[in-house]
């Protein structure tokens, strides 16, 4: 359902909302200095509660993660922050740090208290030069404050926010090749367990929580985890609050909204994005382009009554709540929540070779299947799209693609799999004519015609 | 030649140590500093990073090249990086690249010759909502038009 909310987003239309002096005057670092003052059980009993599954992609509930920190012992803690964004297709962690980037350092401090870290690392792509200024402006302006350092809020607990900068991989957005990069290493993730809680930055029990999800830490406390949840459609599915939901591609009106969890694909494309431009749906993407894509004519499969889908049988699955466990039972998942969409103007076979040739790139090389599969994915797409290749070279795409799945150490390798999979599946007719045609069945691009010739192609 | 940092940048180095349990978590930060100074990373500067972090130097040449934004020989002095992924293709990536390659009389990867701008394709950036879009230096362009980068580049070579 359509349920627009303003509660992450609620600074963002205010002049300089960036500022400290703008983030007092509404509310801001209240919660944070409330923090300070609870003990870690009580903070992380509100995340649970608040069911705020992780905005980053995977979808782990926060609150759970939180507690799998190791009582405080002799050892460090740390909170990493990943704002490494770079999934094609998301772009909605770059808002929060642009417009209102206090709201991240006061998460931080409610983050640092909930798991018992002195210090968290915001890690930043090199790119979002904005991003980082914002950030560190808001770090030093908390410092001078005293709500950062050796006694924030008057607080004999110390606490310190960093941001920490990559070089340009994609790769580190994930968790542990986000760690080593941090430790100034190359980034290649790391074989679990163990898992970072256990053995995670420098070799100390840490957290590495999405951005927007340490930010969703300041309205959780302030309105209580529970209150937090039931905003969601899917608060009996355990996946509760608000979120920043995108769409991009043939949209009439690409952006970020935040809206209650439980908006559709339909509502998120049409009533928010404008409605597909220069043609009908061919399909959308729903959240970053790990996610397998979906097609406007499948519908939910879910007959047997004691399915948790079964409400949605039979409806199309762009009428289907948007969440972790619905899309995933869809075939797809939720992923960033930041959909594309392709109007039926754009050919898929040559988004899938946009997307394989974005894989191949930013694979780290660490794992034989993932390096060489995502090269020999690309290299016969290249083959079709050139004209040149053979029918049972889509079945071979299917078979390299198969043996990617589960054989490399990071999620990367479902990452390139899945949505390779998922075009070669879903748009088998078009990836056969296009081969037999030698490419004359597609209509050859990804953009829009210009409305010159539109009709005429 | 040894590289040296400016005695500014010498104090930025002294706030990055700061942040960290040890040395080594200072590369990255480092060599984004040692790179703005120098506009590359030279062998030089991989040599100055491992002695002043106590690293061999495999180490630092290894995360140089793992890295897109670390350069390994000189670069223009401005970087233009054109998006190409799938939400700036839809929207005609492909030719603001075009536009930018004859513009500037250069390929992807390729400087100019008065060694002012050097042309990249990016992934990805993070600006799927406004595409298509480019990066140049530090400066993010969205919702481009044709018109809209031939100013830019103009203005880059002005």
């Amino acid at each position: 359902m359509l349920k627009q909310t303003k509660i992450l987003t609620k600074r963002y239309d205010l002049d300089e909302s960036w500022t400290l002096q703008t983030y007092e005057k509404t509310g801001g670092y209240k919660q944070a200095r409330r923090a300070m003052r609870m003990t870690r059980e009580d903070i992380v009993a509100e995340m649970k509660a608040a069911n705020l599954r992780g905005r980053g992609g995977a979808g782990f509930p926060m609150g759970v993660k939180w507690s799998f920190m190791p009582p405080k012992g002799d050892k460090p803690h740390y909170l990493a922050i990943n704002a490494d964004e770079g999934e094609p297709g998301t772009f909605k962690d770059r808002t929060i740090m642009e417009k209102d980037p206090h709201s991240v350092v006061e998460g931080c401090i409610i983050g640092c208290r909930g798991i018992g870290a002195n210090a968290a690392y915001i890690y930043v792509r090199d790119e979002l030069h904005l991003s980082k200024a914002r950030l560190w402006d808001a770090i030093h302006e908390a410092r001078k404050k005293g709500y950062l350092g050796a006694k924030p809020f008057g607080v004999d607990y110390p606490v310190d926010v960093f941001v920490h900068t990559g070089a340009g991989a994609y790769i580190c957005g994930e968790e542990t090749s986000l760690l080593n990069s941090l430790e100034g290493r190359r980034g290649e993730p790391r074989l679990k367990p163990p898992f970072p809680a256990q053995y995670g930055a420098f070799g100390m029990p840490t957290t590495v929580n999405n951005l927007e999800s340490i930010a969703a830490a300041v309205p959780i406390l302030e309105m209580g985890g529970d209150n937090f949840s039931q905003l969601s459609d899917l608060h009996h599915m355990r996946d509760g609050g608000s979120r920043l939901f995108g769409v991009s591609g043939h949209v009439n009106n690409p952006g970020t909204w935040e809206c209650a969890v439980g908006l559709t694909l339909r509502e998120l494309i049409y009533d928010l994005g404008g409605g597909v431009k220069g043609g009908e749906l061919l399909g959308v993407i729903p959240g970053g382009s790990s996610t397998p894509i979906l097609r406007p004519d499948e519908k939910v499969h879910a007959p047997n009554e004691d399915d948790p889908m079964h409400k949605w049988h039979g409806q199309s699955v762009l009428d289907v709540p948007m969440g972790v466990d619905t899309l995933r039972n869809c075939g797809t998942m939720l992923g960033t929540c930041c959909a594309t969409v392709l109007s039926d103007q754009a050919c898929p076979v040559l988004a899938m070779h946009n997307l394989m040739r974005f894989y191949r790139h930013e694979s780290c090389g660490q794992c034989t299947p993932c390096r060489e599969g995502s090269g020999w994915i690309e290299r016969i797409l290249d083959r079709i799209v050139a004209g040149e290749a053979e029918i049972e070279e889509l079945d071979r795409l299917h078979e390299i693609a198969g043996n990617i799945m589960g054989n490399t150490i990071c999620a990367f390798g479902e990452g390139t799999a899945m949505p390779a999979l998922g075009f070669l599946k879903k748009f088998r007719k078009e990836f056969e004519d296009f081969v037999r045609t030698k490419g004359k069945s597609s209509t050859g691009r990804l953009t829009i015609a210009a409305s010159s010739d539109h009709r005429a192609a | 030649m040894a590289f040296s940092l400016t005695p500014e940048r010498q104090e930025t180095l002294q706030d990055i140590l700061s942040r960290y349990p040890n040395k080594m978590a200072a590369t990255i930060p480092l060599l984004h500093l040692c790179q703005e100074q120098n506009g590359w990373v030279s062998d030089e500067v991989v040599d100055y990073v491992a002695t002043t972090l106590e690293l061999p130097t495999a180490h630092v040449f290894g995360v140089v090249t793992f890295y897109t934004l670390f350069f390994t020989h000189p670069m223009g002095k401005h970087h233009v990086w054109v998006c190409r992924t799938l939400s700036c293709a839809l929207n005609g990536a492909d030719e603001i690249l075009e536009r930018c390659k004859d513009k500037l009389g250069i390929d992807i990867g390729e400087t100019t010759e008065d060694g002012q701008v050097s042309l990249h394709t990016a992934e990805c950036l993070a600006s799927c909502g406004t595409a298509p879009m480019m990066q140049i230096d530090k400066e993010y362009h969205e919702n481009l038009t044709l018109d809209q980068v031939d100013v830019l580049l103009d203005r880059l070579r002005s």
